[in-house]
């Protein structure tokens, strides 16, 4: 036990350990406080969605850096999302389309006349370069409004929409990769992009400060807003009926899962984020009753859960997203046990008077 | 003036009329009953009452001091909020949030309305118990002492007895009624019950495509619709 102890102080003089410690917490502490409004808003899989998106993005992001010239990417991108979402705006969307297509056109036709285009491009290039998030972050936001927002009205509904951005990011994501990335090791980025194996541990201090503050923000903004979320999870009509603006708090919850999504995508990989954000949720929902003793346990399991793997994954040299997932896992089985044990009688109490209910209407 | 009118509605989706030409207003104290098939309109007319759904033509007015964010919803319990981890207290509370305005957590009066609530609907020994352990018409009460706390004045009910059994819904009812007479709170109720509403209500609201009635209930079961209605369920008193 000493020579445990002693193992991991000897790590802990590195500030890289440091800093993954210090960014696992805040992440898990973040991914849990959303993770319960998720999952009771039948929304378990948007984490997973959203990484995949990410993934795409970080892709682009990574061949915008190689390439310049890639850059026309994202107007492309940013286009392609008005001209498929939304049935008004019919004259925006063809005049965005007719711009883009001028646009291409014309720099595809007079290269020499379009310094500026290919100025503003290298200075673009490097700015992604540098903060690959600056790119990131944007476009995982507006996939979690168009998916949390999009509303009812929709041709594609709910799980069909998530499940085709997510899969279509991850492959168009790999494909950009695949085919345009310098990197000599492409196999091994994209491992560590889906399993966040190694990037925890090669944190730079922009990211670290980026998360720190994000995870301040996000922190806040949940406290702020609980009883508010509450409220919008719990019953949205009659939120809105009162008065509530429950659209501009599911705007304020796609934002704030976005941009934990990005930030959780470094400790666990995008593969892996829903394990974080549904595990600590679903394993508090076994034992408490009250939404807010839900939330501070998942809150505590969440950290905890992650401090343990972080260690564990130091001590035995083991990628550090998947042993956060399995301690993850683990403490999920033993909540369900405690809350077979504790809340048995009173369940099948209910289970019985449901039963005899139904019988009753159907007599 | 009434708390409620509505001019020659016409509710729909996608420019297909569900329902038409409905006008009827509500005044203080009313108690109303909209009664009609499946598909008739019913819940549409209840989104569009409480704001959520623009109608296709016509007005919808609120009078005599009520403000459209004062109108409490008892809705139907839909299966997200069955399994729900939250005490009754919470729940209650959640309905003062159009009363703190821009503060992010509830203050004394708050807490102290919602406690009323609680306990004026009998329920302030389930307090800090679990919403989804509560039988079903607990879990009424408990909407219900959600609703009063976003209203004093007006109560909209969309099936407020779906699922209970006999003796609960006799109960529901009851306390429905005596919200309506001792306290003064106009009801708006939606209901399959032709039976409740004619033993209750003083006014009947009978929705199909177009409406087949709006009145009192005495001019209601003076109707060929009524009696229709009437004979049929009067076989079973429910």
């Amino acid at each position: 036990m000493t020579n445990t102890f002693a193992t991991l102080a000897q790590y802990f003089q590195y500030p890289f350990v440091k800093n993954a410690l210090i960014v696992g917490v805040l992440i898990a502490l973040c991914s849990s406080l959303l993770g319960v409004t998720l999952v009771l808003k039948r929304l378990s899989f948007i984490g997973d969605g959203l990484s995949h998106v990410a993934f795409g993005a970080m892709s682009v992001a990574a061949v915008v850096s190689a390439a310049p010239a890639a850059t026309l990417i994202v107007p492309v991108v940013i286009a392609g999302g008005f001209l498929i979402k939304g049935k008004r705006l019919r004259a925006v969307r063809i005049a965005v389309a007719c711009g883009l297509l001028a646009a291409i056109l014309f720099v595809w036709k007079f290269p020499a006349t379009a310094p500026s285009f290919s100025n503003a491009a290298q200075w673009f290039s490097k700015l992604i370069e540098q903060h690959q998030m600056v790119l990131i972050i944007p476009v995982t936001i507006a996939a979690a409004i168009a998916l949390l927002m999009g509303g009812k009205n929709r041709k594609i509904k709910g799980d069909a929409s998530l499940a085709m951005l997510s899969v279509g990011a991850l492959g168009l994501g790999y494909l950009i990769v695949n085919r345009f990335s310098t990197s000599g090791n492409i196999s091994g980025d994209v491992c560590t992009t889906l399993f966040g194996s190694t990037s925890i541990l090669t944190l730079s201090k922009f990211d670290v400060w980026l998360c720190i503050i994000m995870s301040v923000v996000v922190i806040g903004v949940f406290i702020a807003l609980y009883n508010r979320i509450f409220a919008v999870t719990f019953d949205e009509t009659f939120t809105t009926a009162t008065g509530v603006n429950a659209s501009a708090y599911n705007l304020v919850i796609a934002i704030v899962t976005a941009v934990i999504i990005v930030l959780a995508m470094k400790l666990v990989g995008s593969l892996l984020i829903s394990a974080l954000v549904i595990f600590p949720a679903l394993s508090a929902m076994r034992v408490f009753k009250s939404f807010q003793s839900v939330v501070i346990c998942s809150a505590a399991v969440s950290v905890v859960c992650s401090v343990v793997g972080i260690l564990a994954s130091i001590l035995w040299s083991t990628p550090v997203g998947s042993t956060i997932v399995a301690i993850d896992i683990a403490v999920f089985l033993i909540f369900t046990l405690i809350g077979l044990t504790k809340g048995n009688k009173s369940f099948t109490i209910k289970k019985n008077a449901e039963t005899a209910n139904q019988t009753e209407r159907i007599a | 003036m009434s708390q409620l009118t509505c001019d020659d509605v016409s509710l729909g989706y996608e420019g297909r009329a569900v329902t038409e030409h409905l006008t009827f207003r509500v005044d203080p104290g009313d108690y109303l009953c909209v009664v009609g098939e499946n598909g008739a309109g019913k819940s549409t007319l209840i989104r569009a009452l409480l704001g959520l759904k623009a109608p296709m033509s016509g007005t919808i007015s609120t009078g005599d001091g009520l403000q459209p964010n004062e109108i409490g919803y008892l809705p139907q319990q839909t299966v997200v909020q069955r399994d729900f981890p939250a005490s009754v207290k919470e729940i209650v509370q959640s309905g003062c949030l159009n009363k703190v305005g821009r503060r992010p957590f509830y203050g004394k009066e708050a807490r102290a309305l919602a406690q009323r609530q609680i306990e004026r609907m009998g329920i302030a020994h389930l307090q800090n118990r679990c919403y989804r352990e509560l039988s079903g018409g607990q879990q009424q009460r408990v909407l219900l002492a959600r609703a009063l706390c976003a209203t004093g004045k007006m109560l909209l009910l969309d099936e407020p007895v779906a699922g209970l059994d006999p003796k609960v819904t006799k109960e529901m009812y009851e306390l429905i009624s005596r919200l309506n007479k001792e306290d003064g709170i106009t009801i708006i109720m939606v209901s399959h019950d032709i039976a409740a509403a004619v033993k209750y209500a003083t006014h009947i609201l009978h929705v199909s495509h177009t409406p087949l009635f709006f009145g009192t209930k005495e001019d209601y079961l003076k109707t060929d619709i009524g009696k229709a209605f009437t004979d049929a369920a009067g076989g079973d008193e429910i």
